[in-house]
């Protein structure tokens, strides 16, 4: 028994390394789509011309779009808020077709992002990127929905609990970024519906909610 | 009346035909043509006066309207120059030429063609013309040229070297035309009789050549005198290369093949005998140079597809030319003046910069068409096109062809992809993926073309596990 669950967990590890293809039916035809992890890809992903920054204004304002839609949907599956330009980031590497992304497309398609509200830059460099997947409101108003579930309404609790903690988990607050966190925990504060006071230790900080 | 001159014929871009042989030497421009008295013909206004070797012509010259015919007058048919007088009145009158033109009995230019070849005996009538210059032409330079080239007499020697010419070896026989028998004859230089004189012929010729070839380098002047001459040689060189490779065995072919298309080409850009000067057309050195440029650079458009890029264009012109080179800053003034002109041909200047000769007939949306239908075959689709690919089957020359994907692209047909492969262009997908739904795909459409076409090449780094 032992013996069978340990081969199938390493049968399971080493099929990671490959990426799998998976077969979906989409109208009426079926497709063969790589995926990235457990996220799947749409059929212009291997599109060759979809790795060039266009041009010609009306084409590079449909791919603008297409990446906006697709880097947010990947970063919201995958849990990712910050996205560094100089490091690799799967998303923007296809090796079938052997294509990247220039630094100039990605930095391109995340300005667009930020144009729109849905992603900040964290330094004037433009090196690295806050992805908000939810806006600051939309996390606030989750975390207001998160005090009022599970009744703490008058506690208080530790930045570290909201993130990690167990009541945070089935939730989308778990493993969110800090400084996401931090933002919409200031705005809330901006509107009384909590205080942020410091902690014991430098970098642990308390709540006190009285939504 | 129109009846008094004989008709000149003229290109499709205003410039006069010429006939076998004949170069032109001056142009004037605001001349009037006006006859002693009017009934012979009415006066002709404001036009260009072409001075070449055999012939005076005049077009009507109007910047807006390509003339379509010329009026001519043969050197052959003019019986004396009158020399300029200057006196107090010339001051202040435009300068005047004065020439005889002799006339046959119904009033027309007498023709030297239509008569018998003998000199004046048939025409007894003369008109004076008179050629007032109301440009700023020079005037004396022209009439010293007129003198000259009406003494020189090209029209006759033109009828001798015909008769004369030929394979040097069988007109031994041909220059006993209509002579008695004897050594020597009737111009007293020496009889050619037997082998021995056929190889006497054939020393004399060498001599000949080799003077010739040695004349002519010597003074640049001289070279265009014997420009024609050079053109002949040439052209006999080229017979013989003909005549040499048919008769060889394959062994040496190849080589001689490509020297004599080589052969070839060279003669074909040696074309024009008569190039435009400044010197001859004055003022009108462009608008001349214009008419030209468009008339010369038909053939090679038509052969590299109806498109030449304008530094091509230039390489081959200057080539053409000879000597009397002109300069980058004419060629584009020469074609920039094509848009005043009624000419088949136009300047294109691409957003890139590149600028193109092109027919006015050429249509852009039917290369579109063609880019378009190349852009969607199996192999484009899974691999692009690129500049080269496009290039060999649209029959043109690459940086056209990059030229014509770059303008398909920006009307949104193509899509660009830069990688380390290089530049390749793919038809355009984006217009049919709809942003809020992009895991669909229509059934019938460019998207599913290019999927089914992608799929059955397969992905050769893919590995299937099945779990």
């Amino acid at each position: 028994m032992v013996i069978i669950l340990i081969s199938s967990l390493r049968f399971r590890l080493e099929a990671e390394n490959f990426s799998p293809i998976s077969i979906y039916c989409e109208g009426s035809t079926c497709r063969e789509m790589q995926k990235l992890g457990d996220f799947k890809l749409p059929h212009f992903f291997n599109y060759p011309p979809y790795f060039t920054l266009q041009p010609v204004r009306e084409t590079r304002e449909k791919q603008v779009q297409l990446w906006k839609e697709l880097i947010l949907d990947y970063c919201r599956t995958q849990k990712i808020f910050v996205i560094k330009l100089e490091e690799e980031f799967p998303l923007f590497s296809n090796s079938v077709i052997e294509r990247t992304l220039s630094h100039e497309a990605r930095e391109a398609f995340l300005s667009a992002l930020a144009a729109e509200g849905r992603a900040e830059w964290l330094d004037k460099g433009h090196r690295s990127c806050l992805i908000l997947w939810h806006r600051i409101q939309e996390w606030a108003d989750i975390i207001v929905n998160f005090v009022k579930d599970n009744g703490f309404e008058d506690s208080v609790m530790t930045v570290e609990e909201i993130r990690f903690g167990i009541e945070s988990r089935r939730t989308e607050l778990h493993g969110i970024d800090r400084t996401i966190l931090m933002r919409a925990l200031k705005l809330l504060e901006q509107k009384g519906k909590l205080a942020i006071f410091k902690g014991t230790s430098t970098d642990d900080e308390g709540i006190k909610f009285s939504v | 009346m129109s009846n008094f001159f004989s008709k000149a014929e003229v290109t499709s871009s205003g410039r006069p035909v010429f006939l076998h042989n004949e170069v032109e030497c001056h142009l004037l421009s605001g001349v009037d043509l006006e006859p002693e008295d009017h009934h012979h013909f009415t006066p002709l206004k404001s036009g260009i006066l072409i001075l070449t070797t055999h012939r005076l012509l005049w077009l009507h010259s109007s910047s807006a309207t390509t003339p379509t015919s010329a009026s001519a007058i043969p050197l052959a048919a003019i019986s004396h120059i009158f020399s300029s007088r200057k006196s107090l009145k010339s001051v202040f009158h435009s300068p005047r030429i004065r020439f005889q033109v002799l006339v046959s009995p119904d009033g027309r230019v007498f023709d030297p063609g239509s008569g018998s070849g003998s000199s004046s005996g048939s025409g007894s009538r003369s008109v004076v013309v008179t050629a007032v210059i109301r440009g700023k032409g020079d005037s004396d330079g022209f009439l010293v040229k007129f003198w000259d080239s009406w003494r020189a007499r090209a029209w006759e020697s033109n009828e001798t070297s015909g008769s004369g010419s030929g394979s040097g070896l069988a007109s031994g026989s041909e220059a006993v035309t209509g002579t008695g028998g004897g050594l020597y004859s009737r111009d007293g230089s020496l009889r050619m009789v037997g082998v021995a004189g056929i190889l006497r012929k054939e020393q004399q010729m060498w001599e000949s050549t080799d003077k010739s070839l040695q004349d002519a380098f010597q003074d640049l002047n001289a070279l265009m005198g014997k420009a024609k001459e050079m053109v002949m040689l040439a052209e006999k060189m080229r017979q013989k290369l003909l005549s040499g490779t048919s008769s060889q065995t394959s062994g040496a072919n190849d080589e001689d093949m490509g020297s004599k298309e080589e052969m070839q080409d060279w003669l074909l850009s040696v074309g024009i005998i008569s190039p435009v000067t400044k010197e001859s057309a004055g003022a009108l050195y462009h608008q001349q140079l214009s008419r030209q440029l468009a008339d010369f650079v038909r053939t090679p458009l038509e052969r590299a597809g109806g498109m030449i890029n304008l530094i091509d264009a230039y390489c081959l012109f200057n080539r053409a030319r000879g000597t009397e080179l002109i300069s980058p800053d004419d060629m584009l003034q020469a074609c920039s003046l094509w848009e005043k002109f009624d000419v088949p041909v136009m300047l294109r200047k691409f957003d890139s910069g590149v600028m193109v000769i092109q027919n006015k007939s050429h249509s852009d949306d039917e290369v579109f068409a063609r880019i378009k239908s190349l852009a969607a075959k199996p192999e484009a689709l899974r691999n692009g096109v690129s500049p080269t690919d496009a290039a060999m089957s649209l029959g043109i020359a690459p940086a056209m062809a990059k030229e014509h994907l770059l303008t398909a692209e920006s009307k949104g047909l193509l899509c660009r992809d830069i990688s380390p492969d290089g530049f390749r262009f793919y038809i355009n997908l984006f217009p049919e993926i709809d942003p809020l739904n992009i895991y669909f795909v229509k059934d019938y459409g460019i998207c599913s073309t290019w999927i089914k076409a992608v799929s059955t090449s397969g992905f050769q780094n893919h590995a299937v596990i099945p779990l």
